[in-house]
């Protein structure tokens, strides 16, 4: 009853038609973009690492993370010591590492776009204490208009760019990393 | 309702607090400018942010329409509400349904002006507030003073005692490090025992009939992820058309709100996890009358960053409750005169009108303007308090007449002259209470004329 209310109400008081624009492609040139994803990257207090390929995964993450940590991964090429297929999603509290595949990476804020068919539990992103996201270098764009360009959003039911750790200014605009979500961000690019 | 000015005469009272408060938020706006400067198509941006609100405002029934079909293909229930009571009785009756007593929340304007947590609370269900700020806040029993920082107000020592009574934290500690720290902890048990998460929404898709969340701390993550049912409630303004609108809107939006490139989550949710469910709740209150009002209806473009708060030089000297309203600042001051005029008559003088505001919206709200013409409708429709009534019909007087207007300039010139400092600096003078009247010159502008240039 109020939907019907609520749109008379609207077709009522809309104004008149009014275009709506293109979007322009906003080409700059001479940009490293790979480059430009590390320094905004680090700016975000994300840690950027290079790796030859997948194989060199296992040993990129043993020399990050040196001290034991449960790792999850959801990675071919790193074996998952949690076994995500069989445990409920509030079993993941106790993850220290996990280790995502990311599908875009965006050169002017540092995200990386990560969705529900990469994570296994959607939450495993978040609640994970460190998070380790694994993208191709060569799947960097610009800008969030490429970046939205290349995917789809509604691909799966749950897609997110994340752009650093969880982190928090609410008391006295002192920026604490760690808030609700991973205390660390790394990136490693393949 | 107190007038601004008698609260923010309460506020200003701490002088050292209000410094603080004012170069807190304007730490935050410096920040916003290297941001946007950095972008060198950011006025490019801005103009097609407002001109994609423009157009989706021209086509509201028909995107929400659009949207609500896609959401229910994707298996989302979608409920309409008129106002802000059946706003939470929907709420109410989604949790219900779902046995839900202990709910986590993660910020919401939209639940803040409906009173949301007040209502669910009578009705039994515990409400944890899971953004940091807000979590103090709700600790504290206060509303928020900020719509993107709610407890900016607030001093660590503040925050400190707070947490060492609620949560155990050590007496006297004060380090946002350790109190954050402490908050993660306890919220973190929320999250695992929730029954249901609510959330705010800042973009909603009608191409795809999907939400968008950006937070920080990434509790909205947390919240819709652990717990089985997940519950959006959104305003009918925050549709946009297409998935590539989110380019524009994303990259103004944290910019614009706190200077940074990118909020640190950009939550897009489609569909529910599996063997969850999630709702949708579309609400009017009031947002169809302002869409009626053409000169304020540009308000409705607004995307909640916060940036006309930061630059504002009143709110940041008189603090966010001064204006006791949902949606404080400038943004909020033409918002919260549609939905009451009577009771927020005195929210649009509550500025200087020197424009920051709109030089800084991402959606380029004409803000200044608008509280420049509520300021007219107020006045027309009678609820001037009685001495700015007064002095207003007078001063109109005297500004039509010019034989009034010479004999009131020459009487002025003589008083401010001539009379003692207590005699001008009187309880009548509210102009000269923190301000020093300027120097008198001996003539007036026009005898001055006549005698150095009428001969020519």
């Amino acid at each position: 009853m109020s939907k019907a209310h609520i749109l008379k109400a609207i077709q009522h008081n809309k104004p008149e038609h009014r275009p709506l624009p293109d979007i322009p492609g906003f080409e700059s040139s001479g940009i490293d973009i790979v480059q430009a994803f590390g320094s905004t990257s680090a700016q975000n207090g994300t840690r950027v690492v290079n790796a030859a390929d997948f194989s060199d995964l296992e040993s990129t993450v043993r020399t990050l993370f040196p001290e034991k940590g449960k790792i999850a991964s959801t990675l071919p090429d790193l074996t998952s010591e949690v076994n995500l297929q069989n445990s409920a999603p509030d079993a993941l509290v106790d993850v220290d590492i996990a280790v995502i595949g990311g599908q875009v990476g965006v050169a002017e804020n540092g995200a990386v776009w990560v969705t529900e068919a990469n994570c296994v539990h959607r939450v495993l992103p978040f609640i994970a204490q460190h998070l380790v996201l694994v993208l191709p270098e060569d799947r960097i764009v610009r800008n969030m208009h490429e970046a939205y360009a290349q995917i789809k959003i509604d691909d799966t039911g749950f897609g997110v760019f994340i752009a650093g750790p969880s982190k928090t200014a609410d008391i006295e605009q002192s920026l604490v990393i760690g808030a609700q979500g991973a205390r660390s961000l790394t990136i490693i690019l393949i | 309702m107190k007038e601004h000015a008698t609260k923010a005469a309460a506020f200003i009272k701490d002088e050292a607090r209000t410094d603080w408060h004012d170069e807190s938020l304007w730490f935050v706006r410096s920040k916003r400018d290297k941001a946007a400067h950095g972008i060198p198509e950011w006025e490019q941006l801005r103009e097609l942010a407002s001109q994609i609100k423009d157009h989706t405002l021209s086509h509201l029934d028909e995107y929400l329409e659009a949207f609500e079909a896609k959401a229910k293909e994707n298996g989302v229930t979608v409920h309409w509400a008129a106002d802000a009571a059946e706003h939470n009785r929907i709420v109410h009756s989604i949790l219900q349904e779902h046995n839900a007593r202990r709910i986590v929340k993660s910020k919401s304007m939209l639940t803040e002006e409906c009173g949301l947590n007040k209502f669910l609370e009578e009705q039994d269900i515990e409400v944890i507030d899971t953004d940091l700020g807000e979590r103090i806040i709700q600790l504290k029993e206060e509303p928020p003073s900020h719509i993107v920082m709610p407890a900016i107000h607030l001093r660590k020592e503040e925050v400190g005692e707070l947490f060492h009574q609620k949560l155990q934290t050590k007496k006297g500690a004060t380090d946002p490090q350790y109190l954050t720290e402490a908050a993660r902890q306890h919220l973190r048990q929320s999250f695992l025992q929730a029954d249901a998460a609510i959330t705010g929404v800042n973009f909603a898709i009608a191409e795809t009939g999907g939400i968008v969340i950006c937070t920080n701390e990434g509790n909205a993550d947390m919240g819709t992820h652990l717990a089985p049912l997940q519950i959006h409630c959104m305003g009918i303004e925050k549709i946009l058309p297409k998935a590539k609108h989110l380019g524009v809107f994303t990259r103004l939006l944290a910019r614009s709100a706190t200077g940074q490139p990118s909020t640190i989550f950009t939550s897009h949710h489609h569909k529910a996890k599996e063997g969850g469910a999630m709702h949708i709740v579309i609400v009017d209150n009031g947002r169809t009358t302002q869409l009626g009002r053409p000169d304020f209806r540009n308000s409705l473009k607004c995307i909640r960053c916060g940036a006309c708060m930061n630059t504002c030089p009143i709110y940041r000297r008189s603090g966010g409750y001064s204006y006791d309203s949902t949606v404080p600042g400038p943004i909020g001051s033409i918002l919260t005169p549609g939905i009451d005029l009577k009771k927020y008559s005195g929210l649009p003088f509550a500025s200087t009108l020197c424009g920051s505001c709109s030089d800084v919206c991402p959606v380029k709200i004409d803000i200044h303007e608008q509280l420049y013409k509520w300021r007219q409708i107020i006045a027309e429709e009678g609820h001037l308090p009685t001495a700015k009534k007064q002095s207003m019909v007078m001063a109109g007087k005297v500004l039509s007449r010019p034989g009034w207007y010479k004999m009131a300039g020459k009487s002025a010139r003589w008083v401010t002259r001539w009379l003692p400092r207590p005699l001008i600096y009187n309880p009548l003078n509210t102009w000269g209470k923190a301000r020093e009247l300027p120097k008198a010159p001996k003539e007036s502008f026009q005898e001055w004329y006549r005698k150095n240039r009428s001969a020519s």
